[in-house]
């Protein structure tokens, strides 16, 4: 799986507003890091995760599923931190839920593959990225892995 | 992704124009630590949560230009650069290695080399299995249930033997251990250790990647291709960090993991950091490395060549001269050149090797390799000098051959110049 510069530029540009499937509140687990880098970029993240029902993150209250966020927020993407033979009902209810509602990417993490998933959520319209962190693609492309000695691939003349 | 040639990448990667200034050329940031914008930001530097800076032991915005361009060079995921070559090796060894653990290495190694793994490392309860890297049985036979690296150079010093990567990588594949490869003698314009199967590769900056025999430094590139928790032979890397708060970093950092471990564990403990200042020397070098390695290939095959024919010299060990017995690996996997150091034995053994040494006008005589300037040195009574005899011929430094770094001068005056050394020393 490759995927351009410009296209996951893109993605991390157009979205505001991020639900973060299977998210945990234990700050040393990678989804967390996750979650709370987003947040430090001013993302919207809203939490999922039925285990922490009554539980804030960062501010924003946890939902058990995706249906039980606010009916009138725009979802522009969903960041699936689950098993990949758990990825297909989030898939599933991402598009029934929130493609009315501004989803534009959905997004599975590091080690996160489904294919029939990626191939779903394509026939709707959507941006699929798999087996990648947003995270680490933001900080690549917008500059902050610059600063620890990592390949970022991008060449440029340009401030 | 574009991708870009060699000698654009060596000018470029990494050095976008300073964000602060808008400087074209990497600035010098000569400062010890850096301002958190407030305490969220200094908690997500120090939780790893942010990529930033926080203190110059750590990381350096002038250093980070020059780790992203090697990193690049090697296409590698990261590097971490350090105060020498020596200490990349230790900081290469150390997030993979316990007590009782030990590595295999080749025979063919810088002396320095050679005495760190079967004398130092001993300290930390590791230990060095020494193997000829040509009986390739015999490297995957030497490795044990505590092995977790194998360790060569691509060429090797003294010169003359070119490592076949290809196949040494193929056992460590086997075993489930990643492949060190020092890149130091081929630099990555030779060589790619890498694109043939290497997990690490360490460098000395002070050689050929800096030219200029001005600074010394190091450097682990990570290629980001070992799956670390496929097995519990990595628990720095597969399980919790207790100084992090139980944070596991492969998990964590996915293929950025080992570059992430030896900033955030190996440079902050450890502290064998890089200063800015030799960065920028180095930076400086890298920007002309293909050209100044053509020439050192270039001048080095001429000189081998001369070598071989005059009748004062009993043999030359050059892998780039014909004759070479790894003249068809190096057509193989040394396509653009054998480097620029190798030996050659002076009829008249060691007395003669010393007179010659005493006699060069132009050459140098110093422990030191990869330099603009042409180098000699009697690497048995220097580099290799806590040796064994055994050990010094294995490594192909015996007492009757002298070394030779070919510089970048002109060809026919280093030849000159080892003409008339030669007809003193053979006198």
């Amino acid at each position: 799986m490759t995927y351009s510069d410009t296209y996951l530029r893109q993605i991390l540009t157009e979205s505001k507003t991020i639900a973060a499937v299977g998210v945990s509140t234990n700050p040393i687990r990678p989804s967390y890091f996750v979650a709370r880098y987003l947040n430090l970029k001013k993302y919207r993240v809203l939490p999922v995760n039925p285990v922490y029902v009554g539980q804030q993150l960062f501010g924003e209250a946890f939902t058990p599923a995706m249906a039980a966020l606010p009916q009138d927020l725009k979802v522009h993407m969903v960041d699936i931190f689950r098993r990949p033979d758990q990825v297909m009902p989030v898939v599933v209810d991402a598009i029934e839920l929130l493609l009315p509602r501004g989803l534009k990417t959905i997004w599975m993490q590091i080690g996160v593959i489904n294919e029939e998933a990626a191939a779903l959520a394509r026939a709707a319209g959507l941006n699929v990225v798999m087996d990648r962190c947003p995270k680490i693609e933001h900080q690549r492309l917008f500059g902050e892995l610059r600063k620890g000695g990592f390949n970022t691939g991008i060449i440029s003349s340009k401030l | 992704m574009t991708e870009f040639g060699f000698d654009t990448l060596q000018i470029h990667a990494g050095a976008r124009p300073d964000p602060a200034t808008g400087a074209r050329q990497t600035p010098i940031y000569q400062t010890t630590a850096y301002v958190f914008r407030d305490a969220d930001h200094a908690a997500a530097l120090f939780n790893l949560q942010e990529v930033g800076y926080i203190y110059s032991r750590l990381t350096n915005p002038t250093i980070a230009v020059l780790q992203e361009r090697v990193a690049t060079l090697e296409g590698g995921a990261g590097a971490v650069c350090c105060s020498s070559g020596h200490a990349a090796q230790i900081m290469a060894l150390f997030p993979l290695m316990t007590p009782g653990d030990n590595v295999v290495v080749s025979t063919r190694l810088y002396g320095g080399s050679i005495t760190q793994f079967s004398h130092t490392i001993k300290r930390f309860g590791w230990s060095a299995a020494f193997v000829d890297f040509d009986d390739i049985d015999a490297v995957k036979a030497a490795a044990d249930e505590n092995t977790k690296a194998i360790f060569c150079e691509s060429i090797s010093n003294p010169g003359g033997y070119l490592t076949d990567i290809p196949a040494v990588a193929a056992v460590a594949d086997e075993l489930g251990i990643p492949l060190i490869v020092d890149n130091t003698l081929a630099s990555p314009y030779l060589c790619k250790p890498i694109e043939m199967g290497a997990t690490l590769v360490v460098h000395s900056l002070t050689k050929y990647l800096t030219g200029n025999g001005t600074v010394t430094g190091g450097v682990v590139v990570d290629s980001g291709n070992f799956d670390w928790s496929a097995s519990d032979k990595f628990p720095s890397l597969s399980q919790p960090e207790p100084a992090y708060h139980g944070l596991k970093f492969h998990e964590t950092f996915g293929n950025l993991a080992f570059t992430f471990h030896g900033i955030a564990i190996g440079l902050r403990d450890l502290g064998m950091t890089l200063n800015p200042q030799a960065a920028h020397y180095t930076l400086m070098g890298i920007e002309t490395l293909s050209l100044r390695m053509q020439r050192h290939v270039e001048n080095a095959e001429k000189v081998a060549a001369w070598l071989e024919a005059d009748p004062r010299v009993d043999y030359v060990t050059y892998a780039g001269l014909p004759s070479s017995p790894y003249a068809a690996r190096k057509a193989a996997l040394y396509p653009k050149g054998a480097g620029a150091l190798f030996t050659f034995a002076v009829k008249g053994g060691y007395e003669a090797c010393v007179k010659l040494v005493d006699s060069v006008e132009i050459f140098s005589h110093v422990a030191n390799l990869g330099d603009t300037r042409s180098l000699i040195i009697h690497s048995a009574s220097t580099t290799h000098r806590q040796l064994t005899l055994e050990q010094q011929e294995a490594a192909g430094a015996g007492p009757s051959v002298v070394r030779l770094s070919i510089g970048i001068e002109n060809v026919d005056d280093l030849i000159r110049d080892l003409d008339q050394a030669l007809a003193t020393a053979t006198a």
